[in-house]
């Protein structure tokens, strides 16, 4: 016979699995409320201090002539990744009306959450967002809707230090290492000569983010712009994508890239003498390292190649009761003037076709950030697709073992990654 | 009517126990429990076996029973069975080593050596020191040119420890078994006390050498802290996630430092699967007390 007290336990534990399935069971309503509310919002940005500033301008300028509609803008809530604090946030119905730092791969998932607005339902929201981005919105449909709008770039490119490339014998003002062979002899020389004790350092981490800096970008050079899905299929297991990994694979094993992380900015401290970075490492380097940029290599060494552009993207959430206010806002934040005040507070380029044109005096005043808006006009994003962080990871983990740790062949990972990575995304 | 009255206070007392304010000020423990552990892992239990994701308030989408396909689909996952591999490996090492040092070195500072406030600091340190900060310092010296690889000169292994798919989780395992030591010396410390003087003193009259004394009056004597620091580090070490996460890389190199732990938060968290990561907790959980039995039971029987 069961003992008083264990009975006890076991009904107050099936009380509380009862009442924990009855309660997730529920829910109810359509989960959307008017387009047409307008009032007070709140709105999140990162944490990064320039982008803090903007935004805290913008709110101001906004709240002097819309004293029924304040703004209040936040940084995003500390967690291990902004991910995961609006993950959290759409669960528990505490999203703002706007986050300002939303990354593609992210969106499939909120939509699924029923967290994110199609800005499409707004009169002018598709239109908004073509005529701003060009042909390059297609990229951006979630099941056929503008779930983001997208916001600015930071298109990757290859960081070098001078100083470095100059002891190993390499001429800094033009290195000549658009090509796969050149770039490796290239490297080669640096680790050889000693100037730096590796040629370059991508983080050898596992995040799901990390193919976007190694990987990734040379895989739309090299395609010329082909995202990993596409029609439902991974696109990566053809001559493209083993060029990409051969030629990562091939750095890995002559260790002209290590295979840790760095236990310090590898740059500043002259670890190595390449980083693929964008834009915002203009300002993080200016003090410490003299940088030059050049576009990534490709197998042919294309002069004009396409890169990865690393956008971050604003979105609306179904938890916003005054989507009104929040659609101006957002377009009042996004409009010629405020984007051409995102790059002088920043230097990270706005998404808009006419970039260069439009904000031709900022460019002239800062050459260093012209190579960058040169190559904000030839970029690739993240695919906008089901399970999008669970296909990134796993191409990841067999990109790990087979290119950065050689424990299986590089034909393996392309085949095996792309059936997985299919059967993900056809679910 | 004064047997119904008498039935009442009987039922109150039963409500009540005898003590009604000692059940008053331990209720807000009572709620503590409730909300923060039983309810999510009733929670926890209900997710594991539905086709479930996280949704905005309001959002009615369906989220049906699927029974253990949640439980099939993580037990044909290669990347899960290594992972429990991984914790078998972590555990072989971590717990006979955490006993056996926690217990020889809390009898060594018991026994009254020269600075044993200093060493008593020094152990407990660690523990008292936030993980991702002693991670920090332990790159430094495991890193491919890091200290100790210095010092080992040509001996130093290649691929080095945290990039080694064998010695990784072996680095792993003795970073907390460094880290957690001072807790259990202290616990042992602790237990130490308890044990008369008298039985050291006989067994030494009979003739017993220090070794002698050791196994048979000071093991025997801490047999119930055994326990407790077998079955607490058996839990730690299951639960292991800041380590693979932060000193392998993700739990690299290739996998090989994967935990179960490690696996929740990217099937769960990152890559909103809450459902087939419950199933991945609902084992873990099964694993860690069956484990916990075991070593409760082994102790009893010696």
């Amino acid at each position: 016979m069961m003992h008083p007290r264990l009975a006890g336990t076991a009904a107050l534990l099936t009380a509380v699995a009862l009442t924990a399935a009855c309660s997730s069971g529920g829910g109810g309503g359509d989960g959307g409320t008017s387009p047409s509310g307008t009032g007070p919002i709140t709105v999140w940005l990162s944490n990064n201090e320039q982008e803090v500033g903007w935004g805290q301008d913008v709110v101001d300028a906004w709240n002097a002539e819309h004293p029924d509609e304040e703004v209040t803008a936040q940084e995003i809530p500390a967690g291990s990744s902004s991910e995961e604090a609006i993950t959290a946030a759409i669960t528990a119905g505490t999203a703002p009306c706007l986050v300002y730092n939303i990354s593609s791969a992210a969106v499939p998932g909120w939509v699924r959450q029923g967290g994110l607005v199609n800005l499409s339902q707004f009169e002018d929201g598709a239109s908004y967002v073509e005529e701003r981005v060009g042909e390059g919105a297609q990229t951006y449909l979630t099941d056929d809707g503008y779930y983001q709008l997208p916001w600015k770039s930071n298109p990757v490119m290859v960081m070098y230090n001078k100083t470095v490339f100059e002891e190993a014998g390499i001429d800094p003002e033009n290195p000549d290492m658009a090509t796969y062979d050149d770039f490796l002899a290239g490297s080669r020389k640096i680790v050889e000569s000693g100037a730096a004790d590796s040629a370059i350092w991508p983080s050898p981490t596992n995040e799901f983010f990390q193919p976007w800096f190694d990987f990734y970008p040379l895989y739309l050079a090299e395609s010329g712009g082909t995202p990993l899905v596409e029609d439902q299929a991974a696109t990566f297991d053809d001559e493209n994508g083993r060029a990409v990994a051969d030629f990562w694979a091939t750095i890995y094993a002559e260790g002209l890239a290590p295979q840790e992380a760095s236990t310090d900015d590898a740059m500043s401290a002259g670890t190595t003498a390449m980083q693929l970075a964008g834009p915002w490492a203009i300002a993080s380097y200016a003090e410490s390292v003299d940088v030059g940029f050049m576009p990534v290599p490709t197998s042919d060494g294309e002069a004009e190649p396409v890169t990865f552009a690393d956008s971050k993207n604003v979105s609306m959430f179904t938890a916003c009761e005054n989507q009104a206010t929040a659609w101006e806002f957002l377009k009042f934040s996004t409009s010629e003037e405020s984007d051409g005040k995102l790059l002088e507070a920043t230097g990270q380029m706005p998404l808009r076709t006419d970039l260069a044109t439009t904000y031709a005096d900022y460019f002239a005043a800062n050459p260093s950030y012209e190579v960058f808006a040169d190559q904000a006009e030839r970029t690739g994003d993240v695919p906008s697709i089901p399970n999008s962080v669970e296909v990134w990871q796993a191409f990841r983990d067999a990109y790990s073992s087979a290119v950065i740790f050689g424990k299986t062949s590089v034909d393996e990972f392309l085949s095996g990654a792309a059936e997985t990575v299919t059967g993900l995304v056809q679910g | 009517m004064s047997t119904a009255s008498a039935d009442l206070r009987t039922t109150r007392r039963r409500w009540w126990g005898r003590q009604p304010i000692g059940s008053l000020f331990a209720l807000p423990y009572l709620v503590f429990v409730v909300t923060i552990f039983a309810y999510p892992l009733g929670f926890a239990v209900w997710i594991a076996f539905h086709d479930y994701f996280f949704t905005a308030p309001g959002v009615d989408v369906p989220k049906p029973f699927v029974g253990f396909d949640n439980f099939a689909a993580v037990l044909t996952d290669p990347q899960v069975l290594e992972s429990f591999r991984n914790i078998g490996v972590f555990l072989v090492i971590n717990v006979p080593l955490t006993v056996v040092l926690s217990l020889v070195l809390a009898t060594a500072l018991d026994g009254g050596i020269r600075w044993a406030a200093g060493y008593r600091i020094a152990f407990y340190v660690p523990y008292l020191t936030a993980s991702v900060s002693l991670v920090g310092v332990w790159m430094l010296l495991f890193s491919s040119g890091g200290l100790v690889n210095s010092v080992l000169g040509p001996l130093a292994p290649d691929p080095s420890w945290l990039v080694n798919s064998s010695l990784a989780m072996p680095s792993i395992a003795l970073f907390v078994t460094w880290k957690q030591l001072g807790f259990y010396i202290l616990l042992y410390l602790a237990a130490l006390q308890g044990v008369p003087r008298e039985l050291h003193e006989s067994a030494e009259t009979d003739g017993a050498n220090a070794w002698q004394r050791f196994r048979n009056v000071t093991v025997p004597g801490v047999r119930g802290t055994t326990v407790l620091v077998l079955v607490l580090a058996i839990i730690t070490g299951a639960n292991l996630f800041t380590e693979p996460y932060l000193l392998t890389n993700g739990g690299g190199p290739d996998g090989a430092s994967v935990t179960p732990v490690l696996l929740i938060y990217q099937r769960g968290i990152q890559q909103q699967n809450p459902d087939t990561a419950a199933a991945i907790g609902m084992l873990l959980v099964i694993v860690v007390g069956v484990l916990s039995l075991a070593a409760n039971r082994i102790n009893r029987e010696r």
